[in-house]
């Protein structure tokens, strides 16, 4: 079966309808979200619609942390995102925000685990960055394969039988099979506001039989989404740095 | 998990599994059969019991990763592969013969022979790092040859994928690989530079033509570690007939910073396949090794002996493409080869490791056998070479990035096609006959060329005169009407 992974959506409308018409146009049967629908982007009402539709059909949804913070007070953010998060509050419905609430932190399938942030501590919302970080989430759960979010930044992990760490950005459009023997840490890019230097929304497919991993970057009307953060009075910065993807 | 025991006579996955051929430390091959497939085919299964070295189980699993993925000539075929959770294996092309390292016994070989088995690897590994593959393994045991003498290399176990995780990067405190071969950057962690490849392959051509290895036969990191400031006796120390071309191109090959080796593997063979075409320097010439005095300022310098950022394999073989302008010498306007200048130095500007390649066609008759002196007893043939030079100098290429080739041919279309392929060349660069007569009555050189050519052709005009565009601007009413 074909999985198609998104986090870190982040009320982009634009990004995320470019993503999921890519994905049905390439077979894919099933959607997991790492979490993450709103904060940064003018959308969240749609986002979270959609996400609540998908889950009613299926679909795997994890919490992140500015899904959280819609909830509760007491997830700490910058300034910008805050403000994002206060404006998002009061656009969502009441049974919006306890879809949010009630999103459970980590889902295991088979041999696979979805979580926002890793699997070590997922409630404190550390970001993988190195290979400690990395080796500390596959140490954390018995799935082979852990897809996760957060940072942004798409990059492959894997563990060999000796513990011994690798890893490596993933091209796009290159499908790499994540090896039994192995276990592999999948941090996936974001779909609505990449910070890898490529304005393309970033997500992931996954064939369950082949176990081949394909990392996807679609373009989309960015220009349209900076517009929207823009004319609701968001910070322009999130508008800004959407364009150059940074 | 139960693995099936592997022996003649069991079934893998509908592979027969027929007579053991090697008994390796790291693998067994046995021949096996599946219907359907005529191909002779070999299964190559990791040695994994206890206490085996975890390096056989990485790499075999690059190879896994690394032989599905490619393709041509160079490689054996893929057929199937297995993994771990049950039984590990790839299924491949047996190529029939024997590897290079049955021909130790006759060393040093002639120059001639040394030199073409050299050019035949380095094409197979323009092809393979085409692919985006490092090999990371050339030596003689790597390398066999088909019947129609292409190169094959074998044995992807270290190789690296530029669009692949490597799983060898962290895995091991030492560099991995076969040590009188490995590159000097090897040795620092770096395994994303095709250019080691090319070191291997100046060791084996050295081992090759001088019957001694450049760097020895030390095993010990220590003992690796000098390749990294000292440099191997040239080998006309050891040969004092070696011819100077292929010194040249041996100790290029083997320079200790990549960036002074050929740019690319497609580069260095088009050197060992045109010897009176190889810029000669001070290599060449050489009898003694390095002064101590360099040997101690390159032990000390941190940039040599420190690994460098990382770098993307296609965009360096991008910088150094092999670009032939093909240049009308009888028929050719100044003006059109004045363009074609203008063109090629554009090119060239923005790749700094290019090589340009300038031909030119000396047309024979169809009939007659033509005599190659002129009525004035005049060397045609040379006489084009000077002329091509002629037309190069304003580029002021650096003369190692720059050849001029006379082709003899009926047909100069075919002609320039054949060289293209032959050379590898990424690039054409030709001029559009302008007279029309001539056109109508041979056809188009340039028409031929862009519409058969196996790359990227550049078609080139002199600039329009103000005359011409005149009327060109008073057609238009009439195409916007029709």
């Amino acid at each position: 079966m074909r999985l198609a992974v998104y986090t870190d959506i982040h009320a982009n409308r634009q990004a995320f309808s470019a993503c999921l018409d890519f994905a049905r146009a390439h077979g894919a049967e099933r959607t997991i979200c790492l979490g993450d629908y709103v904060g940064y982007g003018a959308d969240p009402e749609w986002t979270v619609e959609v996400v609540m539709d998908l889950v009613e059909r299926g679909a795997i949804a994890v919490r992140g942390n500015h899904d959280s913070a819609i909830g509760t007070t007491t997830v700490s953010m910058n300034a910008e995102a805050q403000a994002a998060i206060e404006w998002t509050r009061g656009r969502l419905s009441a049974a919006q925000r306890r879809f949010l609430a009630e999103l459970p932190l980590m889902v295991q399938e088979d041999d696979r685990l979805y979580v926002h942030s890793e699997a070590n501590n997922p409630q404190r919302w550390h970001y993988v960055q190195t290979t400690l970080d990395a080796a500390r989430s596959i140490m954390a759960t018995e799935a082979e394969i852990t897809f996760c979010g957060h940072i942004h930044q798409p990059t492959l992990y894997s563990m060999s039988a000796a513990a011994k760490l690798t890893s490596f950005v993933p091209r796009s459009g290159v499908g790499v099979q994540l090896l039994p023997g192995r276990r592999w840490l999948a941090v996936l890019g974001s779909v609505g506001q990449p910070r890898d230097g490529d304005p393309a929304a970033s997500f992931a497919m996954f064939d369950t039989d082949t176990r081949e991993i394909t990392y996807c970057r679609v373009p989309y009307d960015v220009e349209t989404a900076a517009e929207r953060i823009r004319k609701n009075g968001l910070p322009f910065w999130l508008a800004d740095r959407l364009l150059v993807g940074r | 998990m139960a693995k099936p025991s592997v022996q003649p006579g069991a079934v893998i996955d509908g592979f027969t599994i027929g007579e053991c051929i090697h008994h390796g430390g790291m693998a067994t091959l046995w021949s096996v059969t599946i219907p359907g497939i005529t191909v002779p085919l070999l299964m190559k299964i990791p040695r994994m019991s206890e206490g085996e070295d975890p390096a056989a189980i990485v790499s075999f699993e690059m190879e896994q990763m690394i032989l599905p993925r490619l393709s041509g000539p160079h490689v054996p075929g893929c057929f199937g592969t297995g993994d771990f959770a049950r039984q590990a294996y790839v299924v491949m092309e047996r190529i029939p013969g024997k590897t290079l390292y049955s021909r130790l016994g006759e060393l040093p070989l002639a120059y001639e022979e040394a030199s073409a088995i050299a050019g035949k690897i380095a094409l197979a590994l323009a092809d393979l790092h085409r692919q985006n593959v490092i090999h990371h393994d050339i030596k003689p045991s790597s390398i066999m040859f088909r019947p129609g003498a292409e190169a094959v290399l074998i044995d992807f176990g270290l190789s690296h994928h530029n669009h692949l995780p490597d799983l060898l990067q962290e895995e091991f405190r030492l560099p991995y690989g076969t040590a009188p071969y490995m590159a000097p950057e090897r040795l620092l962690g770096v395994r994303d530079d095709p250019r080691s490849d090319l070191f291997s392959l100046g060791v084996l051509l050295y081992f090759f033509t001088t019957g001694e290895r450049p760097f020895g036969e030390s095993e010990t990191l220590r003992g690796m570690r000098r390749r990294l400031w000292r440099d191997p006796y040239p080998p006309r120390k050891l040969r004092p007939d070696y011819p100077p071309w292929l010194q040249e191109i041996a100790l290029r090959c083997l320079e200790i910073e990549p960036v002074w080796r050929h740019p690319t593997a497609s580069q260095l063979a088009f050197e060992l396949a045109h010897p009176d075409q190889v810029k000669l320097t001070a290599r060449s010439e050489r009898l003694k090794r390095d002064p101590l005095s360099t040997v101690l300022r390159r032990r000390f310098n941190r940039e040599l002996t420190h690994p460098k950022a990382r770098s993307d394999l296609a965009a360096q073989l991008a910088s150094g493409p092999i670009v032939a302008v093909a240049l009308d010498l009888v028929e050719g306007s100044d003006a059109l080869n004045e363009a074609l200048r203008v063109t090629s130095e554009r090119i060239l500007a923005t790749l700094p490791s290019a090589r340009l390649a300038c031909l030119n066609v000396l047309k024979l008759g169809r009939i007659t056998i033509d005599r190659t002196l002129d009525e004035e007893g005049k060397n045609k043939h040379i006489d084009r070479l000077v002329t091509l030079r002629h037309w190069a100098q304003p580029l002021s290429l650096d003369e190692n990035r720059l050849t001029v080739h006379v082709l003899e041919a009926v047909d100069p279309a075919a002609a320039i096609l054949e060289f293209a392929a032959a050379n590898h060349v990424d690039h054409i660069v030709i001029g559009a006959r302008q007279n029309s007569l001539a056109r109508t009555l041979l056809g188009s050189v340039s028409a031929k060329v862009a519409g058969e050519a196996p790359c990227t052709v550049t078609v080139v005009r002199p600039p329009r005169l103000a005359s011409l565009q005149q009327e060109s601007a008073d057609e238009k009413p009439d195409e916007v009407r029709a």
